[in-house]
């Protein structure tokens, strides 16, 4: 049904080129549907979300609003500690998940890159969390952490721990609880892209290596990883901003809380403008995390010398 | 033990006859060696860590109500009934459908022709417009909450399933155009050249000559699109607030905020929610590893 719908959307750019002869208006066609959604849906924001940084701006408070030059800007930094607290915690939830799941889909991705039997069907269920949404994660792990049936039940009844814990309500340990949920969704992601980037690893230089005498680990340090630099880095850097911006599983599953202890930075944002409206002071906040983002990027992008001298 | 003596006799005949254009798949490398229970103790104990979950989601969902038996017997579908009913997930299931194919149908069209675009011509903007779409990757549709609020609140799209659509189309949008672009890339542009002097104009030959070749990419492209608005949960919970017009993930969200989670309900809703997912995924697997593109262009 997708191939019978794209088939017929393009007509319109032919028809055009014989009125106007020459195809030089034809990529400008072409990529205005796309160039039009984009502006109006994200540049447009983007642009806005700036002006309103700049503003105090509350709907529920309209006889303040007005512009408020950098006075939010002064309060996130000097007058908010939910705002650092809120960005520790961005930075260790990254940091962490990012590394856990390079670590653990690299793994994975060189085992199911093996042959062995069962490999087909091995792949596609060790990949199988990749394509569950964060609220069906948030779902399947309350289900797993819930003091009265879940896995904690179990395993006291063996003498692993006691009866009622609830690892999602308290503040030790709520942040691994988080952790691995999110864990089980994106090891996969990595572990995908890790295999696709491995067939294209030339078999010659194993051989090569294999007749220099090169152990399998020394085959891994200096084939293997130099070939997989690029796609690590695009891949955790990727993951990182998606990391950064993950709001639906913590949403869902903690909330933000205990006490506050789980609430990322955009998490804080939502409940700033969603829950006390207010825009302005929101999209200060907002702007702060775009600039963040961005200096991370550029820097990491730098420091890994991406797309360097190892190609 | 037998395939230990597979293994080791397999790479043999490789160096006796090391000429390149050898099949591909034959060749056994020295990598593949590895002992077995190396592949397999590390395989199966993640393999428990992914599929206990998944268990423990169908357990709940087909165990009576307050069991606490640990597996799915006697087996009852009470609250798959409840959840389609009761809690609307058969409103939601609709919804998310139509969301989940316009933004498919959208996404692959938008994107084939930008994507076209890209690959095929040199203009003026093209530097900027990829730089856009790659800086547009960094912007988290989170965040975007407030004003992407606003514009559809003057478009009087709140609470229109068209709002979510043109949310998901938009950030899917750049990464399926950079991805459809590679794809066309990957077509020798000799092949259209070749169509235009059989008397085939542009947009012919794109059709007979080039569409076939991206159904592998197409597949993959609005697969994704799919499987991500399906998926997504924040555009949907904040431009629709008529419960009749919301999606599975808002319910599910709504059915673990509940001040008792039913965990019954919630699990059999869990169910709802991934099986079209599971669908699509079996379907487009193979498309997802292989370089789909590489054996396509043959001929």
């Amino acid at each position: 049904m997708a191939q019978a719908a794209a088939v017929a959307k393009p007509p319109a750019p032919p028809r055009r080129r014989r009125t106007s002869a020459t195809p030089r208006r034809l990529p400008y066609l072409l990529i205005a549907p796309a160039a039009v959604l984009m502006l109006g849906f994200i540049a447009y924001p983007v642009l806005s979300v700036f002006y309103y940084s700049l503003q105090e701006y509350n709907p529920t408070k309209p006889w303040r609003n007005g512009f408020a030059g950098l006075d939010n800007f002064v309060r996130i930094f000097t007058d908010d500690p939910l705002f650092w607290d809120s960005l520790v915690f961005s930075a260790k939830w990254v940091f962490v998940e990012v590394g856990l799941q390079l670590l653990f889909g690299l793994a994975l991705a060189l085992i199911v890159n093996q042959t062995f039997v069962g490999r087909g069907l091995g792949r596609a269920l060790v990949f199988s969390p990749w394509a569950v949404s964060g609220v069906l994660t948030s779902a399947i792990w309350v289900l797993l952490y819930n003091s009265q049936t879940g896995i904690t039940r179990y395993l006291a009844d063996v003498g692993i721990g006691s009866y009622g814990t609830s690892w999602l309500s308290d503040t030790g340990t709520v942040f691994w609880a988080a952790i691995v949920a999110d864990l089980w969704r994106g090891v996969p992601f990595f572990a995908i892209l890790i295999l696709a980037d491995l067939q294209s690893v030339s078999k010659d230089l194993y051989e090569a290596a294999e007749v220099d005498g090169a152990s399998r680990i020394k085959q891994f340090w200096h084939i293997t990883l130099p070939h997989l630099k690029d796609a690590i880095i695009l891949s955790t850097l990727l993951r990182a901003v998606w990391e950064f911006n993950n709001v639906d599983l913590l949403y869902t599953l903690t909330g933000g809380g205990p006490a506050g202890v789980t609430t990322t930075l955009p998490l804080y944002v939502a409940s700033t403008s969603v829950e006390s409206h207010n825009f302005g002071y929101a999209s200060a906040l907002t702007t702060v995390a775009f600039v963040i983002l961005l200096f991370c990027s550029i820097v990491y992008l730098r420091l890994s010398k991406f797309g360097g001298e190892n190609k | 033990m037998s395939t230990k003596v597979a293994a080791k006799a397999a790479p043999a005949p490789a160096p006796a006859a090391p000429e390149p254009p050898r099949p591909v798949r034959t060749s056994r490398r020295a990598w593949d060696e590895a002992p077995r229970w190396q592949i397999y103790l590390p395989l199966g104990i993640y393999l428990v860590f992914t599929l206990i979950p998944f268990y423990w989601i169908l357990l709940f969902s087909l165990r009576p109500a307050g069991s606490t038996s640990l597996v799915p017997w006697p087996m009852t579908f009470d609250h798959f009934e409840k959840v389609w009913t009761e809690r609307s997930f058969g409103v939601y299931f609709q919804n998310s459908v139509l969301v989940g194919i316009a933004t498919l149908v959208m996404t692959t069209l938008v994107a084939l022709a930008g994507g076209y675009a890209l690959a095929r011509f040199n203009f003026r903007i093209k530097q900027l417009f990829m730089l856009a779409l790659l800086c547009s990757q960094f912007v988290p549709g989170a965040l975007l909450l407030v004003p992407l609020f606003e514009i559809f609140a003057e478009l009087q799209m709140i609470n229109s399933l068209g709002s979510v659509i043109i949310a998901e189309t938009v950030f899917q949008l750049p990464l399926s155009m950079i991805l459809i672009s590679n794809f066309i890339k990957n077509v020798p542009y000799s092949l259209e050249e070749a169509a235009w002097v059989d008397g085939c104009n542009r947009f012919k030959a794109f059709r007979i000559v080039v569409l076939p070749l991206l159904r592998p990419g197409l597949i993959a492209v609005g697969s994704f699109a799919f499987v991500h608005s399906w998926n997504h949960f924040l555009f949907a919970l904040m431009f629709l607030n008529n419960q009749q017009k919301q999606t599975i993930p808002v319910g599910l969200n709504t059915l673990m905020g509940a001040d008792s989670v039913d965990l019954g309900a919630l699990a059999a809703g869990g169910i709802i929610a991934a099986v079209p997912v599971v669908i699509v995924f079996a379907f487009i697997q193979k498309w997802l590893i292989t370089g789909f593109s590489a054996g396509a262009v043959k001929g």
